[in-house]
Parts: C-alpha cells; structure tokens; sequence
C-alpha cells in the first residue's frame, strides 16, 4: 500500500470542500482498503467519512429514507425494509458475508469496483484502471464479465446487487459537492464504459452520496431478488434479477424487471416489462418476455452461457412472485 | 475518485523508506501537493508541523482493546489487524488472506463482527475491539470456545478465532433457526480442512433452543 495522508471529516460541508484531485473518501472500507493494498487505487489522502451524520433509515408515506453511511446490515435487517422492500432485503442479505455487510456502507456499496481479475492487477492492462492500456478480458478469462452494454474498450460486470434492486425500485441518489445538493435517478449514476470505462459514475470530482431515497411499492406489489451464482453463499452473482409484480385479476397490472451479473451497470428491462404487463403470466409468455432481455447481448468466449441464464433466472424470479411462493 | 503523482519517477514508498520521519512530511507534500492542500495547510506548514510531531507520517489511535484503553502511534496504512498483532502482541487474530475473502481476522468492533484486515486502524479511533483472547473469563473459556473444544469444531485450527467470533456474533444476532441459517451465517468464515459440520454442531449446541435441527 502505497503512503497516504489520513484524515477524519467533521461535517459534510468539510468534506466535500476539501481538494478532490487524489482525496478519497473512506466509509466501510471493504472496496477502497482492498485496493489499495492492491495500489489498483492509490488515493494521496484517505478522507475518514465515518463520523459525519449521513445515518438513518426511515420509511414514511412516499417512500423509505436510508442514510448513505447505514451498513448493509443495519439495512437488510431494518422492519421497514423487510415488510415494505423485500427485494431490497433481499439483495443486501445476498451480498457478500456477514462481516462484510457490517462494515459496508450504503453509498460505498453502490460506488464498489468491479471484479474483474485484470481491473485488479496492476501487472496487466486494464482500460478502466489506466486508460489506453487495453483490455485483456475480451480476448482472455472473461467466464463472469458483461454480455450487455459492453464496448470494444471494457466488459467488466457491474458487482453490486443493492444497485440492482434499487435500479427496480426506481430510487434516487442524493449528493453532496461543493456545488450544491443535487437528487439523481439511480439510473442515471451509471455511465456505460463506451471508450472511457475509466469514468464509471455521474458523480462530478469530490461530490458525495449522502442518501438514497426509495419510492413506496403500490399496494399489492409483491418483489423478489434471484442470485445464481458459483457457489451458494458469499460470491458474486453470475445472473441476479429483481422483480416487483403486481397483478390485477388474473393479468400483470405492473412488473419492473432489473438484472445484475450481466451488464456493466445495473440493468433494467424494460422491453420485457413491456411483455408482460396486461399479459397472463403463463409460463411461456413469461419465458418469451424474458427473452428480450437479452436482447442485443454480446456474449465473450467464455460467458455465451450467461445469454440462457439470464432469461431463465428472470423467468423463474417472474413466476415465484406469480405463483405467490415469493 | 483517485489520484496518483508519481511523475518524477520516485515512488513514495521509496521516498518514505528513505527519509527520516521528521521528513516525511516535507517530501510527501513535494510529490503529492494535494496531500498537504487537504489538510488546508501549506507545505511549508505541514513540514514544521512534521518536524515537531511526525504528524505527517503517523497517526495516533486511542481505542479499547478487551476492555483495556490502548494508545499506538502508527502509519496510517497500518490496518486493525496488523495493530493487535504487531503492536499489541496480541496475535489470536490470524492473517489469512489479508484481502477480506477468508474471515480469518474477524473481531468485535463496538459489538459488531468485521474484518480487521479490511480495517484501517485510524477508523477504529476511541472505539472498543474485542479480539478472540478477550472472550475467555479468567480460565474459564467462552461457552462458544467450550463448544468448539467439546464439538471438534477445528482441525489446524488456523481459522478458529475467527470462527469463534464470527460464532459469538452470530448467536448474538439470532441467525441460529436452522443448520442452513447458521451455515449462510457463516458464509464469512473460510474452513480450507473442512471443519464445516462439526462447526455447525458446536454453534447448534449453544444457541437457545432446540440442540438438534
């Protein structure tokens, strides 16, 4: 690891007016530690967010209110959470391991890195890490990278599932910078890699996410969040689909579809909402809905198997809620 | 989010490694004039400031250690981990993978399990660590440590301490309902001799509630 010059924030005006260039802002420390001890980052100065008072988890009318410094756990237990978001719940409790939930902050959970074997080693090219460096995945061990919304420079798979379940959800972003507050939609936080992979968010140099806001599901709206991945526990999804369907009568009155584990960012579908909504979800309509999410996918070598997974995950996500076991 | 200004073609590893601590100060703001900038104080500043402290290159962290106040003065690159083991001589914790995958590390921070390999030890400022020598009470072990021993719950034993304070929490968090509840609660706690069964048992045999499934 690389020398730093360590700090602890007092407020979030402090925060956000300090230097951007180098500054690095510390919450859980699960991805920004493990980095660095990597040097894929290597900050000049680690900024100690931990004490500013960006805690809180509340649900009122409109919707639910979470701190962006609330630890995944604190969130994935909250009574809130599991009545109103089940697929938010979900998402956290699927998410790495106990420890690590612990310790992960909200805000650092939706800004993590990817996985991706060449991201992380500085000894080879990586267009994220130092742009123009190349990218030796398309052509090498690309088995869990992105078969949507991935370009000539980056296939590198978005990790996070909370981003998958919140993309559903339709939630909103709040930042801090020394600009000014700013809300943004979820969806928009995440820039596709396009020829520069190396600028992943929205997010301008120094601004800080201090709180996610999430809308209320209607009445009636049953959600679930489906992770296949390598082996059954503390692993990162191969496919993930979330899912919040409400019925009316024996039709889909409103289904939002979302997918992780296969794109480079969060994924929404919404051609395959568009398929089910005023449809029966029958088996086979449901199946042919989902196979517009792969539509325009561009398998790699190693990852063609991702283009089934996929319309079979959100199929079977799609059908436990149908079949009330979700 | 990150920047790097090695241009000169000195790391500042080297840098560091070659220059007194009363200097360090001075030649990091030279290579990385953000360093000093975010502290909103000039180089020339923070290098007097080095000069009397060292406060440039280390950090001092005040914390609780098993009910004892500890003070260590330290890098700020140093990690929780390597604080109790190298500073603090308390070397139950074990490194395993040092990267956040294995749970070796795992301890108590103001009651919660994390990974103290992944901890930066200047986060853990005036707050309260247990580690797996602080459970035992006296000669008398942790009912959980007493389930392991009865249980067999180890075979090298190398990742132990950190299964036992993964356990300790878990019991605490209530994820015991079932041996698949307590196995996906475990998830954090790699067992490379595949201890997993008579782990489960040990954490069964002491939860509240039923011993078997």
């Amino acid at each position: 690891m690389r020398p730093f010059r360590f700090d602890v924030a007092r407020s979030v005006e402090d925060a956000v007016h300090r230097p951007a260039p180098g500054l690095a802002y510390l919450a859980g420390g699960t991805t920004l530690v493990d980095l660095m001890k990597l040097e894929v980052a290597n900050p000049a100065a680690v900024l100690d967010i931990n004490r500013l008072p960006l805690r809180g988890i509340r649900s009122d009318g409109p919707g639910l209110r979470i701190g962006a410094l609330e630890r995944m756990s604190a969130v994935a237990g909250h009574p809130a959470v599991t009545s109103g978001y089940p697929l938010l719940a979900e998402a956290l409790r699927h998410s790495a391991s106990p420890q690590v939930r612990n310790m992960a902050s909200i805000g650092g959970n939706l800004l993590q890195r990817t996985r991706c074997g060449y991201f992380r080693d500085v000894r080879t090219g990586c267009n994220k890490r130092v742009p123009g460096s190349g990218c030796p995945a398309i052509e090498g061990e690309n088995r869990t990278h992105a078969v949507l919304g991935t370009s000539d420079t980056c296939v590198a798979t978005h990790p996070s599932d909370l981003a998958v379940a919140l993309v559903a959800l339709d939630a909103t972003v709040l930042v801090h910078g020394a600009g000014g507050r700013r809300a943004l939609p979820i969806a928009d936080l995440y820039l596709l890699p396009g020829s520069t992979p190396d600028q992943e968010t929205a997010l301008r140099p120094g601004e800080l996410i201090t709180e996610v806001t999430v809308p209320a599901l209607p009445a009636g709206t049953r959600s679930t969040y489906l992770k296949i991945r390598d082996r059954q526990s503390y692993e990162f999804a191969l496919c993930s689909a979330a899912v919040a369907l409400r019925m009316r009568g024996r039709v889909v009155r409103e289904v939002r579809v979302a997918a992780g584990g296969v794109g480079t960012r969060p994924w929404r579908l919404p051609a395959v909402e568009d398929a089910l909504t005023g449809r029966a979800p029958r088996p086979d309509v449901v199946a042919a809905a989902a196979a517009h999410a792969v539509d325009g996918a561009r398998p790699l070598s190693q990852n063609r198997f991702k283009v089934l997974l996929l319309q079979r995950t959100i199929t079977r996500a799609v059908l436990s809620l149908v079949d009330g076991r979700g | 989010m990150t920047g790097q200004a090695d241009g000169d073609g000195v790391s500042r590893r080297d840098l560091l490694g070659r220059t007194a601590v009363a200097a360090a100060g001075a030649a990091s703001a030279t290579v990385v004039p953000g360093a000093a900038l975010a502290a909103g104080r000039p180089a020339a500043g923070a290098a007097a400031a080095a000069g009397a402290a060292g406060s440039e290159a280390t950090i001092e962290v005040a914390m609780t250690v098993n009910r004892r106040p500890e003070r260590i003065r330290v890098d700020p690159r140093v990690t929780l981990l390597d604080a109790l083991r190298d500073r603090l001589a308390l070397t139950g914790t074990k490194k395993g993978c040092d990267q956040g995958q294995c749970g070796a590390c795992t301890v108590h921070v103001d009651g919660e399990r994390v990974l103290s390999c992944l901890t930066l030890v200047g986060t853990v400022q005036h707050r309260s660590v247990t580690t797996v020598e602080g459970l035992a009470d006296g000669d008398t072990l942790h009912p959980v440590q007493q389930a392991f021993v009865d249980c067999d719950g180890l075979q090298c034993g190398f990742c132990t301490p950190g299964q036992v304070m993964s356990a300790v929490a878990l019991l605490r968090e209530g994820h015991t309902r079932s041996d698949g509840e307590i196995r996906e609660y475990m998830s954090g706690n790699l067992c490379r001799c595949g201890a997993y069964n008579n782990i489960v048992q040990a954490i069964r045999s002491v939860r509240p509630g039923p011993r078997s499934r």
